[in-house]
Order: structure tokens, then sequence, then C-alpha cells
């Protein structure tokens, strides 16, 4: 062949890619992939091939033998799989009751059913016409013979039409796999007994893959999966193959109509039934299935964990609450003590205070008594009253600290003089302080 | 190819040969001139020479003239017997031999009793009828057209090589064999319909050697026969092969006849239903298949038959609409038929790059519509109805065995034994692609393949690939295989299931709810298309090679050449360059 020119780049060479005479062996052909084939003998090219290959030689009857069991089969034997022997019963059938024949059967097929392939039912049908066509049978002597052939017909005519042989296996109870006996469950094979049966029932859904049922090895989500798709399984399932014939003549219409309306209820009703026959095999099927109980169980455990769990957080969350408020008023407490105590000391530093004022007042008050209130001899009541009056006035003019300070000049001194320039001194003070005004001070100013 | 001693000795330098398509329902012969095969027509002036023989007052009619006399002479007539050459009784199958001579035991074979000789001239008594056996038929038959081809070349024909569908084995082979001698007339070759069919058009000038995959659909009158074939370099590798007898040109004249049938009834409730009586069933099956020919020319037929029942004549019309919604059924099957064929192979439809339309049946238009319906666009459909440039049908047959009668004329017996011998036809095919791989434009790596899948060894194919930006580049060998990526449109499909899942619902509480409508409005939904795409994978890598110093713009020549024993040869050199880079890579 000529060289074909591809219109696609080729990738540069990767950075520091060396080989030895830049070609570089990584893998090689598998011989065990290779398949030997047949190529046709035909055309100039296969005769170039030939020529090539013999090649001055000489190819024996064994070298073909063996080359043939090489060679990959394309052809079936005609007459290879499908082979049941023939139930004398059915070959005694009339062909007009082709509505209760069982056409697998017929044709030798029954191990297949809706599994068979429309090749295999060609087959089939090519056998058994081998067998039963009506030439055979007259050949046999047995002139007229063709009752079987029809019902062979009739068959195939159904099988190999897919509108009328889903028909027809929407009906073909042959091939439902019956619902396991307690008596089949006691012997366990849980999942295997059912699986065969949703095996058989899922023939009639719609959609592809089904799920399949499964083992005890299922995960929870496969579970899940199998019965929400059978819940809600969608079939193709239908019921028109078992109508009661409709007349086909123009005189009955009115009884035309009727019989079809019979016939649609009736497919209505048996449509119906079959759904409701799936949800008890899937009610079934779930009341039984130990996954199930596992999986709630395990739920449940899951969520009795989740309980305790909360209890404990609960608690843990009292406790600290408690602690919390403990710890609260453990500080309150403190505090007002605290706030007690120095209320009680200042209380004690107010009195004490107090008593130091009214001891220094005392002072202050003897020690113009000490002085005989500047005056010599008795004092009159009317001289002790202008002084004391005065010495009230100072004390009431002055804070503590002043009252103290005073104290502390006056104490100890005896001299009345001495005395009289304290006092002097103070009312000065106070004059120029702005705290007693002239004139107020009687006694102790001159 | 087993050697016959019944084989006439015919001296290579002797010969004068003809291709033979030899079928159930119609035989042609073709001879090839200047390198171009041609189909004859005989006498009569036909080129599908029904494949019947009939005998009337002592004298033999074959072809049409055979064929017209289905209806006066059915007993005498003898019409689909080339299957039961080499059988056994209990294997054929005579469903089709109803209206004209029926075939009986006769030992390991199978005969026809017909009257066959009259009376001699002042004789009173009829000679006995004779019992002949399938291969005196075929004798017979295969002399009146080597008659018709040698009177049509001027010369007497010595060989012939004749077609035979896939499925004939070595015992019917033997058995045309020593027929075809017994008519003075050497078998060079038996070669299988469907390559015959791929054959007359590679022959042709315009042809191009391409690798593809085809699939043959041989549509005749009792059977309709799929090949799938891979087309290696000139080289054919049937991968897989099924043979129907339910979908076939005879169903399609069923369809009319019982359309005809009823149409007449309607119209003549008295009459009886022709169906019913045998002269009538014949003249209807004859009328229905020229009504049917007909319906594959033009949009519109006339049907007419005289005296059809209890003496009424019957002439009406049909139009192809009508006749395709009749026939619905029997167009299905064979695009079911062919579509399993494919699967068989191990294939998918997308990777099929022609459908060889072979046989009369092949002619519908119908038929070859539906077929380009189930392959993608780029699948090219030869026929008539579809492609202009395509053969016709009925006609590829014969074309072939005439060119491969042209191609080994000068072989001895001996060579063609030799040459067709399994020891040279059963060879390794490799099961992956082998190529190299180049850059896409999204910087992934793209496999270019080289070899393809299913390719007799030893092979060398050479490619040129591009180096646009010059400077040095990377050989890498690599062996790679498809796959088939489905798109689906997601979000609708979902919406889907929710709405059907409440439907399922609503059919348990309610049947009434059921109805068959809802399910139609589903089917509905499915039409919305997925998309499907062929795509390469890479395998594993056999070698990398360097091509330095490439100019710019520059290309490369790749070659692959696999050993019979799968060694991988490579060279790659620059187009125009010096020196080639080189290895061997040996099998695993
Ligand atoms: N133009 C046409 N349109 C439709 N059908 C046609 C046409 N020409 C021939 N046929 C039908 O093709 C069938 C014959 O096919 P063909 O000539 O290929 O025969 P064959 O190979 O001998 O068939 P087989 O061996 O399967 O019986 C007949 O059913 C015939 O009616």
């Amino acid at each position: 062949m000529d060289a074909t020119v591809i219109s696609l780049p080729l990738p540069a060479l990767p950075e520091g890619w060396e080989a030895e005479k830049d070609f570089r062996i990584i893998g090689g052909v598998a011989k065990s992939s290779a398949t030997a084939r047949t190529l046709e003998p035909v055309g100039p090219h296969f005769l170039a091939h030939a020529r090539r290959a013999r090649h001055k030689r000489t190819f024996s009857e064994d070298d073909r033998i063996q080359a043939q069991e090489r060679a990959k089969k394309i052809e079936e034997n005609e007459d290879s799989d499908i082979s049941e022997p023939e139930d004398p019963i059915l070959l005694q059938r009339d062909a007009k009751d082709w509505k209760t024949q069982d056409h697998y059967k017929v044709l030798g097929l029954s191990k297949y059913r809706w599994r068979a392939t429309e090749e295999q039912i060609k087959r089939a049908h090519r056998k058994k016409v081998l067998k039963h066509h009506p030439d055979k049978k007259a050949a046999a002597g047995r002139a007229d013979d063709d009752n079987f052939f029809k019902c062979i017909q009739k068959a195939t005519e159904i099988l190999l039409d897919p509108v009328k042989r889903r028909q027809f296996d929407s009906v073909d109870e042959e091939a439902d796999v019956e619902p396991p006996t307690k008596k089949q469950l006691a012997k366990g094979n849980y999942y295997k007994l059912w699986g065969n049966v949703f095996k058989s029932e899922a023939r009639f859904s719609k959609i592809h893959p089904v799920p399949s049922f499964g083992d005890e090895n299922s995960t929870k989500e496969e579970v899940e999966n199998f019965y929400n798709f059978w819940y809600n399984f969608d079939s193709w399932r239908s019921f028109e193959y078992l109508d009661e014939e409709v007349p086909d003549d123009n005189e009955n219409r009115d009884q035309k109509r009727h019989m079809e309306r019979k016939n649609a209820n009736a497919r209505k009703k048996k449509k119906a039934e079959d759904n409701a026959r799936l949800r008890k095999l899937l009610d079934d099927a779930a009341a039984g299935d130990e996954r199930i109980k596992r999986f709630r169980q395990e739920a449940n455990a899951a969520k009795h964990k989740k309980r305790l769990e909360r209890e404990a957080a609960e608690r843990a969350a009292a406790e600290e609450a408690r602690r919390k408020k403990e710890e609260e008023e453990r500080l309150a407490k403190e505090a007002e003590e605290k706030a007690k105590a120095e209320r009680e000391a200042a209380k004690k530093a107010k009195e004490a205070a107090k008593n130091a004022v009214k001891k220094n007042k005392r002072v202050l008050r003897g020690s113009v008594k000490d002085a005989n209130y500047f005056v010599e001899g008795d004092a009159s009541p009317a001289t002790i009253d202008a002084v004391l009056g005065d010495v009230e006035l100072i004390q009431g003019r002055i804070d503590a600290d002043e009252i103290a300070a005073l104290a502390t000049k006056l104490s100890g001194l005896k001299v009345a003089d001495e005395i009289k320039d304290v006092w002097k001194g103070e009312v000065e003070r106070l004059l120029a302080a702005g705290k007693l005004q002239d004139g107020e001070i009687k006694a102790l100013s001159s | 190819m087993s050697g016959s001693g019944t084989r006439p000795a015919v001296d290579p330098n002797d010969r004068v040969t003809i291709g033979i398509s030899f079928g159930n329902s119609n035989s042609s012969i073709a001879h090839v001139v200047d390198d171009k095969a041609e189909v004859i027509a005989n006498e009569d002036g036909d080129r599908q020479i029904p494949t019947i023989l009939s005998y009337v007052d002592g004298d033999e009619y074959y072809g049409q003239q055979a064929k017209n006399f289905l209806v006066r002479n059915p007993t005498n007539t003898i019409a689909y017997f080339r299957d039961f050459v080499g059988k056994e009784f209990k294997s054929i199958d005579p469903t089709h031999n109803h209206a004209s001579a029926h075939p009986q035991e006769a030992g390991e074979t199978v005969s026809f009793t017909v009257q066959d000789k009259v009376a001699a001239e002042g004789e009173e008594e009829q000679p006995a009828p004779s019992v002949l056996t399938v291969s005196e038929v075929a004798t017979r038959y295969l002399r009146r057209l080597v008659g018709a081809a040698s009177e049509y070349l001027g010369k007497k024909v010595t060989s012939a090589v004749i077609t035979v569908p896939t499925n004939f084995g070595d015992k019917q082979r033997a058995a045309l064999t020593a027929a075809a001698a017994a008519a003075d007339l050497e078998v060079l070759q038996f070669i299988s319909e469907p390559v015959a069919a791929v054959l007359a058009y590679d022959a042709r000038p315009e042809a191009k050697l391409a690798d593809k995959i085809q699939v043959v659909a041989d549509l005749g009158g009792t059977r309709s026969d799929v090949a799938v074939v891979a087309s290696r370099g000139g080289m054919y590798t049937v991968l897989a092969t099924a043979h129907d007898y339910e979908f076939t040109g005879v169903a399609l004249d069923k369809v009319l006849i019982d359309h005809f049938a009823k149409e007449f009834l309607k119209k003549n409730p008295k009459a009886k239903d022709p169906r019913e009586t045998p002269r009538s069933l014949a003249k209807l099956r004859l009328e229905a298949e020229v009504t049917k020919r007909a319906l594959s020319r033009g949009t519109n037929a006339a049907f007419s038959v005289e005296s059809l029942s209890d003496g009424i004549d019957y002439a009406t019309t049909i139009n192809r609409l009508r006749y395709e919604t009749l026939a619905r059924a029997v167009f299905e099957g064979i695009n079911r038929l062919v579509e399993s064929v494919v699967k068989k192979a191990g294939l998918d439809v997308l990777d099929v790059d022609e459908v060889v339309l072979v046989g009369g049946t092949a002619h519908t238009p119908r038929i070859a519509a539906n077929l380009g319906f189930l392959f993608p666009k780029t699948t090219r459909i030869l026929a008539p109805s579809t492609d202009v440039a395509a053969i016709n049908p009925s006609e590829l047959q014969a074309r072939g065995a005439a060119l491969q009668a042209s191609l080994i004329c000068d072989y001895d017996p001996e060579d063609i034994e030799q040459s067709t011998h399994a020891a040279v036809t059963t060879v390794p095919h490799v099961a992956n692609a082998i190529g190299i791989v180049s850059p896409g434009a999204s910087g992934e790596d793209v496999f270019v393949p080289i070899i393809p899948t299913d390719t007799a060894v030893p092979a060398r194919r050479t490619v040129q690939l591009s180096v646009p930006a010059g400077g040095d580049v990377l050989v890498k060998v690599v062996e790679g295989n498809t796959h088939i990526k489905v798109t689906k449109p997601e979000p609708a499909a979902k919406e889907k299931d929710e709405s059907k899942a409440a439907k399922v619902e609503d059919a348990d509480d309610d049947a009434d709810d059921d109805d068959d409508d809802s399910d139609f409005s589903d089917d509905d939904e499915e039409e919305e298309e997925e998309k499907r795409e062929k795509v390469w994978k890479i395998g594993s890598t056999l070698a990398e090679a360097a091509v330095r110093g490439v100019q710019k713009d520059g290309k490369v020549e790749v070659s692959i050449t696999v050993g019979a024993d799968l060694t991988v040869l490579v060279t790659a050199r620059e187009v125009g360059g010096k020196s080639a880079v080189r290895g061997s890579v040996p099998s695993a």
C-alpha cells in the first residue's frame, strides 16, 4: 500500500532522550494476543501472499488439518446447541390452539425462553422444519401430517416478532421462578432463592441493568438500591395475549366494541394484580431479609450510641454549669466579705478619727482651761463661755487634720501665754484663709 | 478444493473461464474483458437467470421460461435446489419447494421426480417419470448456463469460479464439483459469496486500496446472509457471519401475496381465496414478485393477474409507502440481523466503514435507508438507492467470481490447490492496532493507527506525518485499541426516573391510571439520544525512535512491518532525507 499522509504532527524529542542508534526497544507484541484466522483465498493481494507463503514449499493434508484446527471458527455447526427431547403429547397438539401453546417448548427452547437470542430461535426453527416439514412426513408415509409443523410455524411467527414475543413473554409463566416456600427457606440459601426469583422478574424491566438481590455481604447501599429500584419497578409486562377473541366481522359492531372494552378492562386488572403481586414478593422478601434487620439494628445501635453521647454531653454541660455557678457564688461571697471588711475597717478608722477628733477637741478645750481662760484668778462664767465659744467656733471651721495639728501644738503647753499664742496664731491663719471673719472671734483674738 | 478425480483435465492454456453465481433463486454468469468484469445476458436477455428447470412435452426449459411454467406445470418444474446439493434428505428444508416438484429421499441424497421425456414417435405409452438426483439437476442447470455463456463468448467455456455461501460445507463443495464435471465444467475454485462481492468493488480501476471493515449483506430470495469482513490491504478475513431464512425476498413476496389476496377478496367477497388454489397462488406469487421489483424502481406499481380466482381478473396498484408499511416486520428483521452480526464480530456499528448490499432484495430502497439509520452517517451504504457509485447488487457475486477466474486461469489445479491450502490461508491476525503517538490539539496524546486490528501478518504499512516546527522528533510506537464512549443526556434522564417512580405508585393504588398512553410517552422520552463515539486508547509501548534535524515544515515517513512471528520492524526517516532510523522489536 502507498504511504498514507496523515495531517498530524510528530511530538518533539524530549529533552535528554538518548538511545543507541536512536532506537529503543520498550515492549513487544504479545504472541498470545494474535488470533489465527482464515484469509479468504481471493483477489490479487491474497495470491501474492500465497506465492510468498508457498515459496517452493508443498503442504500436505496433515498441514491442512493442523492449520484448520488453529483457525478461529466462524461458521457454527448448524445443529449444535439446541436439542431437547420432543414430548410426544406436544407433537399431538392442534395448531388451532396456538394461544395456549408453549412456543419455546415447541421449538425446543424451554431451557432458554426469554433468554433465547433471535439467532437461536431461527436455528431452532430451522432444525424443527428439517424434521417436521410435511414433505418429510409424506416421505415417511404419513401424508397430510402438518399439524405440528403448523405449531412450529406459529411459534416462530410469534417469537421472531419482537412485539408479539413480548406479549407472549409477558404471560409465559413457565419462565417464572416461584417464591421460595418456608420449608425451602428453612434450609438456608435465603439470598440465592429469592435472588433467583428477582432474576426472573427482572426480565420485565424497562430499565437495565436491574440491581440484583445480592447476598449477606451486600452493603447497605446496595440493599437499599435494590429495594428502591424494585418498589419503583417499571415493567413492560402487558396482558393482551390473554385477550378474548374479538369477532372480526362487521355485523356485530356492538358486540365487538363490548369485547374490546372487556379486554381492555381485563388487561388493566391483570396489570394491577401483577403490580400487587410484585409488591407482595418484595414485602415477603424484605420481611425475612436479615440484612434489613441487621442494618436496622446497626442503625439503632448507632442511634443509641448517639443518645448516650448526648446524655453524657448534657451531664457534662450541667456539671460545668454547676461548677461555674459555684465559682461565681464563691467569688461573689469573697467580694462581699472583702467589702464588708473594708466597710468595717473604714468604720473603725472613722471612729478612730472621730475619737481622735474628740480627744483633740478635748486637748483644745483643756488647753484654754489650763490657761485659766487667759485670766488671772477665777474666770467669770461669761469669760469661760466666751473663750469656749471661740474654741467651739474654730473647731467648727477646721477639719480633723487641722484639729489634730492644733492639738499637737497645744499639748504639753502649760504656760497660758504660750497657749494663747498658739490660739492667736490659729485665729490669724484662719482669718488669712478666709475661714473666719473679723469680729467673729471674741475672746481669743486679743 | 480437495482433489477430485472427476475433474476434467483442462490444459490451462486452453481454458475459457467464467464466473458463476449459483443461487437458490437466481444465477448469473460473468466474464472479464479488458480487466473489467461483465455479466452476460442469456438468450432470453436475462442477467439474473432463475435457478429453475422445467420439463414440458419432453423439452427442457431453464431460467425465466422455466419460472413461468410454475403456474401451468409446477410438478415438472424444479426450483430452489442449490442448497440441497451434497445434503441428505433429513437435513434439507423443503419449504420453498411446495409449489413445484417436491424433494424426496434418495439414499444419501435428494431427488426430484419429473416427467422429462415423452413417448417416442408412434408409441402409445408414456415413459415412466425420471427420478433425478439433485446432482443431476445441478448438472443439467449448469450445462444450460455454460451453454449460454459459450454462445455469448463464441467459445466453449471450460472452467469457472463459482460462488457459494460461507456455510457451504466440504461435502456440498465436492458434490457441486462433481455435478459441474458432469456438465463438462472445471471448477477452478469456490469462493465465498460476500468476498466475491467485495472483490467486485475492489477490482474497479478507481478503487483505492484501504483498510476497512465491511458488512456484506446478501439479501436473496430464500436466505439473507450477512458477513463482517476485515478488508486489510486487499486481503479479506471474515470475522463473523449469520444466515437467516426468515427475513428474505420470499417473505416480502408473501407480504404482497397476502395483501393482494385480501384486497381481491374485499372486492369479490364471494370468490375463493386465491391462496387456497395452487394455481392461483402461483399466479399471485409471480405477479407479486414483479410488483415488488417495480416498487424498487418507482413509487407506484401495478398488479394485474388474468383469471386470478374463479375466473375473475384482478388489476390494481400499490404505492411504495403502503408496501413499506406492510413489509415493516421483514425490514426490521433485516436490520436486527445485520446488527447482530456486527456484535458477533465483537465490533460496534461505529467500527463499520462500508455496508455492501448484495442480492436481488438489496435493490429495495427502504432496506438500504434503514441500514443507513443503523450506522453512523460516515458509514457508506453501497446500494443503488443510496450511492450512485454502487454496482448492481444482483451482479456483484458473478463479477467477483469472473475476476477471480481471470486471476487464476493460468494456474495448474495443483497450484490452485496449494495456494488455497489451509496452511496458506490460516495466519495470525493482530488483535491490537499498532501505531504511533501524536500530540493532540489540547496537549493529550493521540493514537495514530498504522496497522489496524484484525490485520493478517506479515503486514506492512507506511504513513507520513508532518513536523511543522522542524528539529528532533520522537516516533513512539505503541499498541492501541478502541472503545465506545457513551455520553448520556443526564439531567433529562433523572427527571424521567422521578416521574416513573411516581407513576408506578399510582398504578398500584389506582389501576385505572395505568393506561398504555403513559407507556408511549415514556418511550418517546427514551428517544433522547445519547452520544456514542469511538475513541482510541493507547496501550503498551513497543519502541521509541528519534528522527533528528528535521527541516521546518518537513515530513517524516514511518513504516511499520509486522512479521509472521509478530516481530515489529520500525523504519523512520525524513522524507527526502538520507539516513533512516531502524529497529526491530521481537514479540513477547
Ligand atoms: N429490483 C428488485 N427489488 C426487490 N427485490 C428484488 C429485485 N430484484 C430481485 N429481487 C428479489 O431478490 C430475490 C432473489 O435474489 P437473488 O437474485 O440474489 O437470488 P439468490 O442469491 O439466488 O437468493 P437465495 O439463494 O437467497 O434464494 C427474489 O426474492 C427477488 O424477488
